[in-house]
């Protein structure tokens, strides 16, 4: 990527910065902040990751072997906080900050020094949060839910609130961001109705965010000040209560799970069809599902607190509200699974995540709506059964997205082809193992497991073993990706062409690859069968 | 799923290997505490545990069908629509017919699931009618249960703490050097779901149970009753449950509440109606003694284990080993 200037001759005049500490620091371009972004995000992956093992390897079989409870639950904390907020949401917007501007046509971002900033806030929200783990009162271990009172006996309450507080500018900045770029840079002739899903796909997002942050950053205030000011939000014993706090977490707690899928679908709708050489199937109505399912979000939060007695009335709102969602949701996976129908499909690494995403995604859809039938959510609430639930939707479906992504656009972002077949090797461990890995705890959950838990019933044994194994093994799998991503960057010898992939379409193909340090100064004239929706008639 | 791609033949067979699959899932499950392998929900022991678990299983089915006419119609897609087959792309990119029927036909299945699902829910508010109020409040670690009320007279003094045996406490500790399988009450596995002091209960009485917590939020969950509830300190929640068989019924707390979140187990013991009433007399009888003297009218019962004692009275009569 280095050398991504000296390979276009219209770019000579304004190149990369070749001081490091100016070009990644001080930053204004879209594509160095893009891999920022991506970057902090396989890092941040890492670390979570190792988390998940530290929990899996003390589940590995009943008895306390290598913890302390205590840590145990920090673990759990910071590996869903770390996984959320520092892994997958950046991941996210390093894709968006990256191809976002390539596939509308604009040259950057619309607002390049805020780009900067809201990357770079990052490191420092998570070096605080991080470093609560060295610290005498040790890490937050109340849950990334964070619910009072248990959340207020920690002694890191400050660092996690500010924390997240940084974490929400940084998110709101960055959706400010993509709002401004999507409706005020496109290129002349790219209609909104022309952009790719995943453009589409990420201003609803940022939307999302922008609608939900706020709602966080005023919880975890209220947290603070009950914790060192004297207020009673949440504290029963001064006319507070703890289930407010509930209803506010999970009112962007929901609108939070979408957008960590949301971007997904998008990625998914741009490789299907690149790999099926066939249009997507249903375009509008894939542009309305994600909304429909963007404003569904809003609506059906207390589903998860199907258990603390909410009165009847309530119950059946969120139940009915929350299975509305399987409609559009449905829409989206026939119209992927119609879009292969009748194709010409190859098996590119892309597209067998992408694949894979939307088999095991589903399965997390299914048992999303099992979980929405309040009287069985009396059983699988808070259990394993919830545990595997919302692994199949944010393993297998956001990680899997991110990484289809990843190798769907890196000969694009560095002009070298990825080892084809490591490529693959990664695919297949990685599918094999995330089953491995979370299938049981379906069955966990049903037999009467409780997540959150560091030690557990020999009835337990057979399956957490299994579950262990696979979580070692598809944590590992994960570094023979870092292993194909370092060749493709440093070594690979394969040059990418401009269209990287035989049907792909769009404006970023229409690039070099490597793409240029600047792209898009003069806007593009758009040629409506360049497009995947140029033609956009259903 | 898609245009002529599916024939009934293949229908039928769909439906065959998910009803196959269905009934491996679901057969030879029958206990109510969990067993080693178990793949599905208890069916559990009470009136209301079956709505949950007949809902599970419905639920279940109709994903585990729409799975393989959906994953299907993509395996069909990926092996007949390949590239290195000569798959030529076409070019259509909707049907507006078929959009409509995978739109509505989700809708009306929904529908029947919401149906079936708002009934389930009504019974369970529905807390009128209960012979017997027992107060549940759940504290950091341990659950303490008071009984308040049955067959419409108050009842006063009865009340213990109910928390994980000492076995099971002794062996959970970090490098204990003790088995875990070694744990066992009657040959039935009960590492970290055994207390020393269970709830005991009637069966066939709808027993109301009010449900809070005295410092963080816990959930009281048995599954083998259908349910769960949070304890939330300051907010009284209410539920109910009427037992069938006489037995021991094992949870645990659901709700994450601090460094022994594991280690809170709950344990029912549903006794026969004669056998609780005369329970509940002995427990009102040692609660209304005198507190000082009483010594020298006990130490014949007192030595030995069979005496209802006092609080301590250890885990009950007979059904310990009854695994539901």
């Amino acid at each position: 990527m280095a050398h991504a200037a000296t390979h276009d001759h219209h770019d000579d005049h304004h190149g990369a910065p070749k001081n490091f500490f100016v070009r990644w620091c001080m930053s204004t371009n879209h594509k160095d902040i893009g891999t920022l972004y991506l970057v902090f995000s396989l890092l941040m992956f890492f670390i979570g990751g190792s988390f998940a093992m530290v929990i899996r390897a003390e589940l590995f079989k009943p008895g306390l072997q290598l913890v302390q409870p205590y840590f145990f639950n920090e673990m759990t904390t910071m590996h869903a906080l770390v996984m959320i907020f520092g892994a997958v949401m950046p991941a996210f917007v390093g894709l968006g900050n990256w191809m976002i501007p390539l596939m509308i046509g604009a040259p950057d971002m619309a607002l390049p020094r805020m780009n900067n900033l809201s990357f770079w806030i990052l490191p420092f929200a998570f070096s605080l949060l991080l470093s609560t783990l060295f610290l005498p009162g040790g890490g937050p271990a109340g849950g990334w839910t964070m619910y009072p009172p248990l959340s207020l006996q920690g002694d890191s309450v400050a660092y996690l609130v500010f924390a997240v507080h940084l974490m929400g500018i940084s998110s709101i900045m960055g959706a400010i961001n993509i709002i401004a770029t999507i409706l005020n840079m496109r290129a002349p002739g790219m209609d909104l109705l022309k952009m790719p899903v995943f453009v589409w796909s990420w201003l609803i997002t940022a939307f999302l965010l922008i609608a939900v942050m706020p709602v966080l950053a005023g919880a975890v205030t209220m947290l603070l000040t009950d914790k060192y000011f004297g207020t009673s939000f949440f504290n029963a014993a001064g006319g507070g209560d703890p289930v407010l706090f509930q209803h506010i977490f999970w009112f962007f707690g929901h609108p939070e799970v979408y957008i960590m899928i949301l971007p997904a679908f998008g990625l998914v709708s741009e490789i299907i069809p690149t790999f099926a050489r066939k249009p997507i199937f249903g375009y509008k109505a894939m542009v309305f599902a994600i909304a429909s399912i963007a404003f569904l979000s809003f609506i059906v939060w207390a589903h998860h607190m199907f258990a603390v007695g909410l009165p009847l009335g309530g119950e059946i709102f969120f139940m009915y509200a929350t299975m509305l969602i399987a409609v559009p949701t449905g829409v989206k996976v026939f119209n992927w699974v119609s879009t292969m129908w009748g194709g010409s499909m190859t098996f590119e690494t892309p597209m067998l995540f992408a694949i894979a995403f939307v088999i095991l995604f589903t399965i997390g859809g299914f048992s999303g709506l099992m979980l929405a039938l309040a009287p069985a959510d009396f059983q699988y609430h808070d259990t394993y059964f919830v545990v595997a639930h919302f692994h199949y939707v944010l393993v297998t479906g956001a990680i899997f997205a991110i990484i289809a992504g990843t190798y769907y656009w890196l000969p694009k972002w560095t002009g070298h082809m990825y080892s084809e077949t490591w490529g693959k090797i990664h695919f297949w461990n990685s599918v094999i193992w995330v089953n491995v890995l979370f299938f049981p705890q379906h069955f966990l959950g049903l037999a009467g497991m409780p997540r959150r838990i560091p030690d557990y019933n020999v009835a337990f044994a057979n399956f957490n073993m299994i579950s262990s194994i696979g979580g070692f093994l598809f944590g590992a799998s994960q570094l023979i990706f870092l292993g194909v991503i370092v060749h493709a960057v440093w070594f690979s010898k394969k040059k990418a062409p401009d269209r990287v992939w035989e049907g792909a379409k769009g404006l970023e193909w229409t690039l070099p690859s490597p793409a240029p340090y600047h792209t898009f100064d003069v806007p593009p004239v758009i040629h409506d069968d360049e497009l995947a929706h140029g033609h956009v008639e259903d | 799923m898609t245009s002529g791609g599916i024939k009934p033949g293949s229908i039928k067979r769909a439906v065959a290997a998910s009803a196959l699959f269905a009934l491996t899932m679901f057969g030879g499950v029958a206990s109510a505490n969990p067993q080693p392998g178990q793949l599905n929900m208890t069916r559990g022991a009470s009136t209301w545990s079956p709505e949950a678990y007949f809902l599970n299983n419905v639920a279940l089915g109709v994903c585990v069908v729409i799975g393989i006419l959906v994953f299907g119609a993509m395996f069909i897609a990926m092996f007949r629509f390949r590239k290195s087959r000569g798959a030529v792309a076409e070019k259509w990119s909707h049907n507006t017919t078929l959009e409509i029927v995978w739109t509505t036909i989700p809708v009306i299945i929904l529908i029947v699931l919401a149906y079936l699902a708002t009934g389930g829910l009504r019974t369970f508010a529905d807390t009128t009618g209960s012979e017997m109020t027992v107060k549940v409040t759940g504290y950091q670690w341990k659950w303490r249960y008071d009984y308040v009320e049955y067959k419409g007279k108050a009842i006063d003094k009865v009340g213990f703490m109910s928390k994980l045996d000492r076995e099971s406490d002794e062996t959970r500790q970090l490098h204990s050097g003790l088995d875990p399988n070694a744990v066992k009450v009657d040959g039935y596995n009960t590492y970290l779901i055994n207390v020393d002091k269970p709830l005991v209960v009637p069966v066939g009485t709808k027993i109301r149970f009010v449900i809070t917590a005295g410092d963080v939020i816990h959930s009281w969950w048995v599954p083998a009753l259908g349910w769960k509830m949070d304890a939330i300190p300051g907010i009284v929640n209410a539920a109910w449950t009427n037992i069938v068989e006489p037995g021991v019924y094992r949870g645990q707390c659901a709700e994450l509440c601090g460094q022994d979140h594991g280690f809170m187990p709950i344990v029912v013991q549903a006794l026969p109606k004669a056998e609780f009433d005369k329970w509940l007399a002995d427990q009102q009888a040692e609660a209304n003694k005198p507190q000082q003297p009483a010594q020298p009218a006990a130490p014949a019962a007192a030595s030995t284990a069979a005496a209802p004692a006092t609080a301590q009275a250890t885990d009950a009569p007979a059904s310990q080993g009854h695994q539901g």
